[in-house]
């Protein structure tokens, strides 16, 4: 019997002939922590680490990204306890100037495909974009794999997702993921291993990729697995035989078909990221600000496009739009090339490299009555203040943002 | 075995619109404002803190307190500070319909019981109400009412017998 993408990169990890339900010890690739839950990370260490508390410091790292730099005086107390344990140790820091950890991990290339990522950011499935293992994991986990270089895992169960079919023009791949959390709101993917196919996933690009396996987290999944395609191959510079896919034969707990043909933009009303409606059932929502970035929606294209769209705009009287692109390196390509030129002039609030809202950070947060459309992955009540956030793509976010109320992105289009 | 398998306490039942509370995320459960707090003592305070309805939970539970919701339990983030803080309450447990997965391993790492139970009805169990778990064999029962879900998993239970992660790890050869 075959076997399905997760079973053979833990497999190849320690986990030999490894199917859904084993045990395995997993060998981790990538251990990282980021400045939330770093300290707790370090204090677990300090106290159960003994003399070698980290195993190997090349393949282990901090990722400042979620209050960066500290503007609370707790964040710069633990950012620089991390700082002041991996001098000593000789780990790298990507400290407050570098941007979102996961990012930074595909961008610095320790994200390949078939490898094993764990970290203390709950969307580290996010490497699932490159046909990679990744896991989000709290402190004492993360402590552990510092000090060992493994971690203990529960092959997950293994499902099959069919995109039929291709969206319409404008719709994204955030749109995509909607319609996957709309369409399995039920549970149905808590706990899995999702790996997605059709022509869709095939063709997609690596921020694509990105935006749709970083809502993995918000379908309840393990991860949501993209079979390395043309695009992401050629990111990494590397062929078929390098990557992992599934066997032909490989066994899935379940299959689904999910027809996304003509899919028009979605958006993921209050209060959670499975409350999902196509935008245009939504335009009489007036909006008070508009977030762009998080690892969900903050890549370079993502920008670049919002930049297109706010060229000769400009955002509606009243309105905020908050632009945080997910990492240094896109900031400073934003910068070079025009684009953040263009947010600013259209009227965009343009911050530093981070997770912002995300984590209480930098931007972001709201009051009570506040309504935010958002390119981000959560809206649960409270989590990003008490006002009311709704879930979306670049161009519902920049519609909604010039318009000041929700709008797709064809309201921009000429007639 | 140096730990108890059988939990006695008084059973929060959860619940929202007269249902068990579902899909109650890690925002919920500890909100993302403390997240800078380290120490476990001074992470009870903020447990369920922006759960509606359950605001005051802190204040009201007592050590030994059993905690019961729905499906999906600790969604969302990977923080330990949303298992930390019932143990800072002396909270003994927490069983749910099922668990959001990164939740379910904080709290078998450290050593918090977490149990599933597929399928329990909304209405079983009593607010209030003194309950019984078996962690060995995953029955939750209080006066005349018991349901069966599923048994620690073996690495949980010799994570919780060990005391965590850490502990457990030591006797093991070649990790």
């Amino acid at each position: 019997m075959g076997r399905t993408i997760v079973e053979k990169i833990i497999g190849r990890h320690g986990g030999g002939d490894c199917r859904a339900g084993d045990v395995v010890w997993m060998g981790i690739d990538n251990r990282t922590a980021r400045d939330f839950a770093g300290a707790s990370v370090v204090a677990n260490l300090e106290q159960y680490g003994g003399d070698s508390p980290v195993a190997d410091p090349g393949k282990t790292f901090f990722t400042f990204d979620c209050n960066v730099p500290a503007n609370t005086i707790p964040y710069a107390e633990n950012q620089q306890r991390i700082r002041e344990f991996a001098r000593d140790r000789g780990i790298r820091v990507y400290d407050v100037d570098a941007g979102i950890g996961s990012h930074v991990t595909i961008e610095e290339g320790y994200g390949l495909p078939g490898t094993t990522t764990v970290g203390t950011d709950s969307h580290l499935n996010i490497m699932g974009s490159v046909g990679a293992f990744g896991q989000g994991m709290g402190d004492t986990d993360i402590a552990f794999a510092f000090k060992t270089g493994k971690v203990w895992f529960e092959v997950p169960p293994s499902v099959r997702v069919e995109l039929q079919g291709m969206p319409s023009r404008g719709t994204e791949a955030k749109d995509v993921a909607l319609a996957m959390l709309g369409r399995f709101s039920g549970h149905e993917l808590l706990g899995k291993s999702v790996e997605v196919y059709g022509p869709w996933a095939e063709q997609a690009t690596l921020p694509d990729c990105i935006t749709l396996s970083s809502l993995a987290t918000e379908m309840g999944a393990i991860i949501a697995l993209i079979p390395p395609n043309g695009n992401v191959l050629q990111y990494f510079g590397i062929s078929r035989e390098d990557a992992v896919y599934a066997d032909p034969d490989a066994e899935y707990e379940a299959e689904y078909t999910l027809d996304i043909e003509g899919l028009m933009p979605m958006i993921a009303c209050p209060p959670s990221p499975t409350n999902v409606f196509p935008v245009h059932e939504m335009t009489s929502v007036r909006v008070d600000g508009v977030f762009i970035g998080s690892c969900t929606n903050g890549t370079y294209e993502d920008l670049v496009l919002t930049a297109e769209l706010l060229r000769g705009r400009k955002v509606a009287p009243g309105v905020m739009l908050k632009v945080v692109p997910a990492t240094r390196t896109t900031w400073s390509r934003l910068l070079d090339e025009g684009y953040l030129k263009v947010i600013f002039d259209a009227g965009g609030i343009i911050s530093n490299a981070g997770c912002a809202g995300c984590a209480s950070g930098q931007i972001g947060m709201t009051g009570s009555g506040e309504v935010q459309v958002s390119t981000s992955n959560r809206n649960f009540k409270g989590k990003q203040g008490k006002g009311e956030t709704y879930l979306a793509g670049i161009g519902t976010a920049v519609a909604s943002a010039v318009l000041g109320r929700i709008a797709s992105v064809h309201e921009l289009w000429p007639r | 075995m140096n730990k108890s398998l059988v939990l006695r306490g008084r059973l929060w039942v959860l619940r929202q619109d007269g249902r068990l509370f579902s899909d109650i995320d890690t925002d919920m459960i500890f909100h993302n404002a403390h997240l800078a707090v380290v120490e476990m003592e001074k992470m009870g305070q903020y447990a369920f803190g922006n759960l509606e309805g359950y605001q005051k939970f802190a204040e009201m539970a007592e050590p030994g307190d059993l905690v019961l919701a729905g499906d999906n339990f600790g969604s969302g983030s990977s923080r330990q500070h949303a298992v930390d803080c019932f143990k800072a309450l002396g909270v003994q447990a927490v069983v749910a319909r099922s668990f959001g997965a990164i939740y379910k391993r904080n709290a078998i790492n450290s050593g918090f019981p977490v149990i599933e139970l597929p399928g329990l009805p909304d209405g079983l169990f009593t607010h209030h109400a003194i309950a019984e778990l078996d962690l060995e064999k995953g029955v939750l029962s209080s006066g005349t009412v018991s349901f069966t879900g599923l048994p620690m998993s073996g690495v949980a239970s010799e994570i919780y017998s060990a005391g965590g992660l850490f502990q457990y790890a030591e006797h093991l050869e070649g990790v």
